[in-house]
């Protein structure tokens, strides 16, 4: 039964949330401009509106979860982004899978930050709340779907399948409802992809709140006090769009195939280009609190960050990088409306800084070099020609699109080798980074000269110094960028590390935020530089099958074909593949499919034996077992060093009807490497093409092959029951004892052939993993003969890839500290703001 | 000349630096048989190659090729100029490869007769949305 009611709830609450942020707006800018006296009406009725459309906001959020909760798939979201099968977990990812959702959760984090400031500000409440209601409006424009004429405006993700999907039977049967969905993209279907989202959506909605205090104090003169509240909430924005990037990485680095953690995809840098502006505009920021210069540069920053934002949300859902990224959305028709809604936010960011910029007081006075200014200034220029350096190649889509757009031409396409690209420039620049906050926190501490700066980073050069050299020769880093690279991170976590402890010997830990970040940043590019530079890939295939020997040898093949049970040298280890395994509901490890036979029945199945393990019996022998996600397969593959088993990788598989195989790699960590296993293709299963029928003759005791395999065949005997078939008075069931050896495995077959009456019947047994199915055909009692009919077809495989990653528990770890480091700097500048906000003087 | 003259200066040499290199290592879309033009004079920078699959009249994939290993393949590619080209992957076939509607090779020619791909881009029907209405109940099985 389709229930419009819910989607016609959403739908208005959409409006609602439209119309109220409109309202919401106009009030308070009559609230900012109107005299003292009707402030406090003016104020509630803005206040009312906005939570109006707070309620409408977070019910436009609830009615989607519920429609996808509630399995409605008579909904075009529910449908197609969601299915029976999910946990509960992965409907919140579906909930954010498509453009939508994500633009919902957006407009939800916008919400909150606006109900947070309204009750923490008081000069500041109106004039701010302007820009985010207007902001909200834009937002919620794009869940609009109206549509006028030809003119469409926004997508709604409230509508029905059947207004969306040409298919004949909605004809027949409007009422018709879909079983099920087609899923949720199964890369999603991780918990990372559950709170990555989430949290960089929150990191993009905070970049409204320093551009809001900007404009409001660009329009109500206030030049240079929106530095104070602003500050912490541009600390918040990097700490959680860094967070939010992090996760990204790891993300990828658990999830996906490309044996790494960032691919200089469009999409990614869309995201860091502006956390690296965003970070500049932090420095310029403190470097004006401390000495009033960095004003005009502080407002440009914040400004451009705000832009970036709204830039990279273009780019990923314009559906212009659809040739260049694997991961951006598809074009929903909203380029227009995002284009609109960039160019209003730059076109009012100009006007309002052009008419105040001869009024914004800045310092005539040349920065000296021993001075912090100058090195913070250095500092933020080369964090924005870093951010330069990677949104002008991003962009070349753009430029064919606006070449093509005037007739042109354009066939220009990005590098085609991003990651050497990109990494090339960002390296050096990491390098510079680094330089800098080791010497700029020295600066920052004190009053510097020549004579002071070189007593003061005497000691932690020489220190970094031993320590570059220890950590080059044990680690034997000898390619020269990579040394440089070892010794600008020691020499930024020392010198760092130095401030560090006299910052705790001093005062409190409230001022240790930059030099704990700066420390975060010295590992980071340490870690960065180990497991990238230095990743190895293990499963070089040495087995000699070659295809075109004449430029073979160029080319490395880093993949390797394992046969199950046949164990392959792989660099310093023997892996073998051992089978395919499910995850069991309530049941520790990993469960074998041969133990389990599929029902049929959604992620349900019936253990053939007991279910045991570590000495537990979880199942009895003919259980229902709850599988946890059936189509996901986990490929056992144990590594062996000198004949010793080391350890034993479980990667994943699912090959998913709309998109192929889908690969989640598993590691083994240490503390200084992850050894890192990806499959990367696998047999056809469930579904093979048998060869033709062969015939074998055996007596008992007799050992022969089949096919491959030895086997020896045990001799027959007469069994009292048969599984599945009830024996009657006069049957008999003699069962075949086959003992298949395959390398070190004994596999055993035991094909029964049956006799009632003069009739015969004979039940093969197939084992998927050798890829043969055995029957007994006939028995011959004068030759003391069975004569089996056995049919092949392809042994199990899997083809997969091995790294090792060195080191890459640094770059974690230096990534906690950064962001641990800006959690710290947020405290202490809120603090500030709430101190002086109590004075009256905010 | 002041010290912000300077810095100024710097800041806008590494731009520059920055727009060329990038202009340098910038790569293009180009058909197999300019791609082959370039090859044969020597030029051997990476290149763009949008195309699709060579199919036969019942819509299945024609050309390819697995290795033995599994761990390439070889498969016959028409670009948009209607040239077709053996190319050749040194990587697992990708599940989804024969349903793409259109794949993206970015490599350059090893030889005459043979494009050598770095990697794959696909497009495939059913990327991120589907907005064609199929049963799914009836594909599960």
């Amino acid at each position: 039964m389709i229930n419009t009611f819910i989607g016609n709830l959403g739908h208005f609450m959409v409006i609602l949330a439209f119309v109220s942020a409109i309202i919401t707006a106009w009030s308070y800018y009559q609230y900012t401009i109107v005299p003292e006296t009707e402030k406090a009406s003016w104020r509630k009725f803005s206040r009312v509106f906005f939570y109006i459309h707070a309620v409408s906001a977070v019910s436009i959020g609830v009615i989607l979860f519920n429609i996808i909760y509630n399995h409605r798939f008579e909904y075009f979201y529910a449908y197609s982004h969601s299915s029976e099968a999910l946990p509960v977990h992965y409907m919140i990812s579906s909930f954010w899978e498509g453009q939508e959702g994500s633009f919902i959760l957006w407009i939800f984090w916008d919400v909150l930050l606006g109900l947070f400031l309204i009750h923490t500000n008081k000069s500041w409440e109106g004039p701010v709340m302007v820009v985010f209601s207007l902001v909200q409006a834009f937002l919620v424009s794009m869940i609009l779907g109206v549509v006028i004429g030809d003119l469409k405006i926004g997508s709604s993700p409230f509508i029905l399948l059947r207004d969306v999907a040409n298919a004949p039977i909605f004809q027949m049967n409007p009422d018709f409802v879909p079983e099920d969905g087609t899923g949720l993209n199964p890369l999603l279907q991780n918990i990372w992809m559950v709170i990555h989202p989430p949290t960089l959506f929150l990191g993009y909605a905070s970049t409204l709140v320093p551009f809001a205090y900007l404009m409001a104090g660009l329009w109500t003169g206030r030049y240079k006090e929106w530095i104070r509240p602003a500050l912490p909430w541009t600390i918040f924005s990097a700490l959680i769009l860094g967070m939010g990037i992090i996760m990204g990485a790891y993300w990828a680095y658990v999830t996906l195939n490309f044996g790494g953690y960032w691919n200089w995809d469009p999409v990614e840098n869309a995201s860091y280009v502006p956390w690296l502006i965003i970070v500049a505009s932090i420095h310029t920021m403190i470097t004006f609190k401390k000495s009033s210069t960095a004003l005009k540069t502080s407002i440009v920053l914040v400004i451009t960050q705000f832009i970036l934002v709204l830039y990279a949300t273009f780019l990923v859902r314009s559906g212009v990088l659809g040739d260049t990224s694997v991961h951006s959305f598809t074009d929903l028709g909203l380029s227009g409306q995002l284009l609109i809604y960039l160019f209003f936010f730059l076109f009012v960011a100009i006007f309002f800084s052009a008419r105040a910029w001869k009024d914004i007081p800045s310092s005539e006075r040349e920065a000296s070099v021993y001075s912090r200014e100058f090195w913070i200034f250095i500092g933020a220029t080369t964090l924005g020609l870093m951010a330069f350096q990677v949104i002008l190649p991003t962009s070349i889509p753009v430029y064919n699109a606006i070449i093509e757009a005037f007739g042109g031409i354009s066939n220009m396409a990005p590098p085609a080798d991003q990651v050497g690209f990109y990494t090339k420039f960002q390296l050096w620049f990491g390098v510079v980074v680094a330089l800098l906050t080791a010497v700029g926190q020295f600066f920052w501490w004190k009053k510097m000269d020549k004579a002071a700066l070189k007593s003061a980073l005497v000691t932690p050069y020489i220190i970094s110094l031993l320590l570059a050299a220890l950590i080059i020769s044990l680690a034997q880093v000898w390619n020269i960028t990579y040394m440089i690279i070892v010794m600008a991170g020691t020499f930024t976590v020392v010198a760092n590390a130095t401030i560090l402890i006299k910052i705790l010997r001093k005062s409190t830990f409230k001022l240790a935020g930059g030099s704990l970040a700066h420390i975060g940043i010295g590992l980071m590019l340490i870690g960065v530089m180990f497991s990238s530079g230095y990743s190895d890939t293990v499963s070089i295939n040495m087995s000699g099958l070659t295809y075109k020997r004449d430029w073979e040898d160029e080319l490395n093949k880093e993949n390797v074909l394992l046969w199950i049970n046949q164990p392959l040298q792989m660099k310093d280890y023997e892996v073998v593949y051992r089978g395919r395994n499910k995850k069991l509901e309530g049941v520790p490890g990993y469960v074998s499919v041969g133990k389990l036979e599929m029902t049929g029945q959604q992620n349900k199945a019936i253990a053939l034996e007991d279910i045991v393990v570590d000495g537990e019996t979880y199942h009895k022998k003919g259980d229902e077992v709850d599988i946890v996600l059936e189509e996901n397969s986990y490929f056992e593959i144990e590594y062996y060093q000198d004949q010793q088993l080391q350890f034993t990788l479980f990667p994943m598989s699912q090959p998913n009807p709309t998109m192929g195989l889908i690969s989640s790699p598993d590691s083994k960590h240490y503390l200084n490497k992850d050894l890192y296993t990806h499959i990367s293709a696998i047999n056809n299963y469930e579904d093979p093409e048998w060869g033709e029928d062969k015939e074998y003759k055996a007596t008992p005791g007799e050992q022969f092959h089949l096919g491959d395999y030895v086997t020896t065949f045990e001799g027959g005997e007469v069994v009292e029951s048969v599984e599945g078939v009830e024996l009657k008075e006069g049957d008999v069931a003699v069962k075949a004892n086959l003992v298949i050896q395959d390398h070190d495995k004994q596999i055993r077959l035991e094909p029964i052939f049956l006799i009632r009456g003069n009739q015969v019947g004979r039940i093969p047994v197939t084992n998927h993993d050798l890829g043969i199915k055995v029957q007994v055909d006939n028995i011959s009692p004068e030759s003391n003969q069975f004569i089996f009919t056995v049919n092949s077809y392809q042994k199990d495989y899997v083809v997969m890839k091995a790294l090792v990653k060195p080191y890459i528990n640094v770059l974690w770890v230096g990534t906690i500290i950064l962001l641990m480091g800006f959690a710290v700097a947020i405290y202490r500048r809120y603090d500030e703001f709430i101190k002086m906000r109590d004075k009256g003087l905010e | 000349m002041k010290k912000g003259h300077i810095i100024g200066l710097g800041i806008i040499a590494v731009a520059i630096v920055i727009i060329i290199s990038s202009i340098g290592d910038a790569s293009s879309y180009e058909s197999f048989s300019t791609a082959k033009d370039m090859a044969s004079n020597g030029d051997e920078d990476p290149i763009h190659v949008v195309g699709h699959l060579k199919k036969d009249s019942r819509g299945t994939v024609t050309g390819l090729e697995v290795s033995q290993d599994k761990t390439s393949f070889t498969f016959t590619m028409v670009d948009n100029d209607g040239t077709e080209q053996q190319v050749y992957y040194n990587e697992p076939v990708p599940a989804d490869f024969t349903r793409s509607e259109q794949v993206v090779v970015i490599g350059a020619y090893k030889t005459d007769q043979m494009f050598v791909a770095d990697k794959i881009l696909m497009k495939c029907p059913s990327k991120y949305q589907d907005n064609e209405f199929r049963d799914v109940t009836a594909s599960k099985k």
